[in-house]
Order: C-alpha cells, then structure tokens, then sequence
C-alpha cells in the first residue's frame, strides 16, 4: 500500500504529540482554527473601537505623547455638539448623502433596466458604463477638476451648448453654491455603474415565467413593471442603498482631490473635518469624540436597514 | 394601537424594536436637519439611547 501525504504526515508527528493531538476534543479543534481570527478581530476592529472611546473623554494629542493627560468627562461631546461649524459639516454630508443617493439609484436602476434589454453590443455597453467604477477616486477627482475647470473644462462647455450661457461665467468648483453639486455630479458619475450592476443582477434574477403568466393574465408593461419587476429588485436596490449610503457617509478622496473641502467649507464633509481634526490640529481626543458619534450615527442606519431589508426579502 | 402597547408591556421584539428604530431615525434627522441648532445638540444623545436600545430589544423573544 502506497502511503499517502497524510500518512506520512502522521508517521512523522512524534509520539507524545500525536497522542495529545488525539484526545483534544472535536469542539477544541474547531477553536484552534477559530482562535486566530476572533484574536485579530478583536486586535483591528474591537480594541481600537474601545481606546477611540477611553480617547474621546479626555484631552489625549497625539502629537505629545509626553504630556499629562486629563479626563475631561463629557467636555469633548458638549463642544462639538455645540458648535455650528460642524453642524454645517453635517448638513454638508446630508446633502451630498441624500443626493447621490437619490441620483444613483434612479440613473442605475434605469440603466439596469435598459442593458437588461437583449440588443446587439450590450457586453460592451455593460464594459463602457462599468468603466468609471474601476478608476481610483483619486484620478477621477483630478480629472474632473479639469472638466470643471471655467476656461477648458468640457462641462462648462456642456452647459453652455444646452443653456447658452457664457462657459466662463460660472465655476463649479469655486462657487459655493454649484460646488456642491459638483462633487455629487463627480460620485454619480462613478458610483452609478455599482449600482446599475446590484440592480442587473435583481433583474436577471426574475424568471420569465412570471412575466408570461403576467401576459396571459393581459397584464399591461406599465402594470407588469410596479407589481413584479418593482419589488422583486429591491431587496437588491436597498442592499445598494446600505453600501454607497455606508461608503458615502465616509466619503473622503474623491472630495478632497475634487474641491479640498472649499470653497470655504461648504464641501467640507464629516470624514475631510475629522481628519484635519485629528492629523492637521492633532486634538485626538476631540476627533476621538467626533469619530465616536459618526460611528454610532452609522451604527444605528445600518441597524434599522438591515432589519427593513430583513423585513422586505421575508415578503 | 392597543397590539403595539401589549407588545411593548410584554416586552416582545417587534414594537420594541420599532420604538428604537424610531429614536434612530430621529436622531439622524436631527444630527443633519437645517433648522435648529439645540436640535443638533440633543441629536447625539437621542441616536446613542436608540441604538443601545435596538441591540438590547433585538434579544428580546418575537
């Protein structure tokens, strides 16, 4: 008889420690895998998790790590939670939250809808509209401060061929009103594709049977579209909302290279402040206070639409 | 009405759970909501109790 690698492998195992290995028990084996991966868990997401809070009520900067450290109570939560600069943070980060939101799961879905459709060259338009997905943020907030831009910028140039207006009389990026619809135009633009793809994947996910009884009950298109195609998709159109209403909330590089958080701070989202807080003016347990409720703003979202998409897929 | 009340006097998940998803959604108006600043003051507080409580009820029985 040929032995195997296995075999070997016992052979080899000494005496004492073949014997041991033995008699652990089918449940202690199950903990040794498990062990490494609740131990990193716990080292990268929990324990950071619990010294950001410890963090955030005292007065800790990072930058000197010498210095005595005071408890300061609750005295880092009453200031940000008093201060308008960050409420105007926050209504920044609700427009821009709200808006792509809103935009990416019109446009997406209803791209969805149409590459759905068979028709000659549809992998290649799935391939072209798929494309700004695949960017870095970083290059498409520089290259979208070239399409900006009021003299050379081809978005200008868009406007003025619809509206007539002069391309030079207006700019997207430095006027406080249009820059925030600019940095929304720039994360539709590639966020859209995502949802487009959750939305095909709900699409091709509904067998035609149900639209032929559909026909042969002479439902209309109109009348087929609101009562299956509608809340067949959107378990997956929610599931598409958590995502980019999750990664939007954090949104950082893509504003930061587009606008810096300017003009003035009418682009400056929660995530653009937290990090001048923390990295440029070093308050770490300040910015530990603010990070802590960003994460249970979060945290709560997540929980009451994780149970509503619970609820919708049980339908 | 009277169903929701029973479930929330005999601790059961569903109402409880719906009393703290309100709170949350709440509070998340108020964190981002325009209008009022002492609205944006309390919001913070009203998330936390919201989602403390969804964790707590979310172990409660159907």
């Amino acid at each position: 008889m040929i032995d195997t690698s296995i075999d070997k492998a016992a052979k080899a195992t000494p005496v004492g420690l073949a014997r041991r290995i033995r008699g652990l028990s089918d449940r202690t084996i199950a903990w040794i895998f498990v062990a490494p991966t609740i131990f990193l868990l716990l080292a990268v997401n929990i324990f950071p998790l619990i010294w950001t809070i410890r963090l955030s009520f005292t007065d800790f900067r990072v930058n000197r790590p010498n210095r005595v450290v005071e408890w300061v109570g609750l005295r880092n939560y009453e200031r940000i939670l008093s201060d308008p600069d960050i409420w105007a943070t926050m209504q920044a980060t609700a427009h821009f939250l709200i808006w792509t939101i809103v935009l990416q799961v019109l446009i997406g879905f209803a791209l969805a809808f149409l590459i759905n459709k068979k028709f000659k060259g549809n992998d290649l338009w799935t391939t072209i509209i798929v494309f700004p997905m695949t960017l870095s943020p970083a290059v498409v907030g520089n290259f979208w401060t070239f399409l900006y831009q009021p003299q050379i910028g081809l978005f200008n140039y868009a406007v003025t061929f619809f509206t007539g207006a002069d391309p030079a009389s207006f700019s997207m990026i430095g006027d406080v009103h249009l820059a925030p619809w600019a940095i929304v135009i720039a994360d539709t633009w590639m966020w859209t594709p995502f949802v487009m793809l959750i939305c095909l994947a709900g699409l091709r996910s509904i067998p035609d049977s149900i639209y032929e009884a559909a026909e042969c009950d002479r439902a209309s298109k109109w009348r087929q579209f609101w009562t299956i195609t509608v809340p067949m998709v959107l378990p997956f159109l929610m599931l598409a909302v958590l995502f980019r209403g999750i990664e939007n909330f954090k949104m950082f590089d893509l504003v930061v290279q587009l606008t810096g958080g300017g003009p003035g701070n009418t682009t400056t989202l929660t995530s653009i402040d937290l990090k001048r807080e923390a990295f440029e003016k070093w308050r770490t347990g300040y910015s530990s206070a603010y990070a802590v409720i960003l994460f249970v703003t979060v945290f709560g979202l997540a929980s009451i639409y994780v149970k509503a998409l619970n609820k919708v897929k049980e339908r | 009405m009277s169903t929701f009340i029973n479930g929330l006097l005999r601790l059961r998940r569903g109402p409880w759970e719906m009393v703290a998803s309100i709170l949350i959604a709440l509070g998340v108006v108020m964190l981002m909501q325009p209008f009022a600043i002492i609205l944006y003051s309390w919001s913070f507080l009203i998330t936390l109790i919201g989602t403390v409580m969804f964790i707590i009820v979310s172990h409660f029985p159907e």
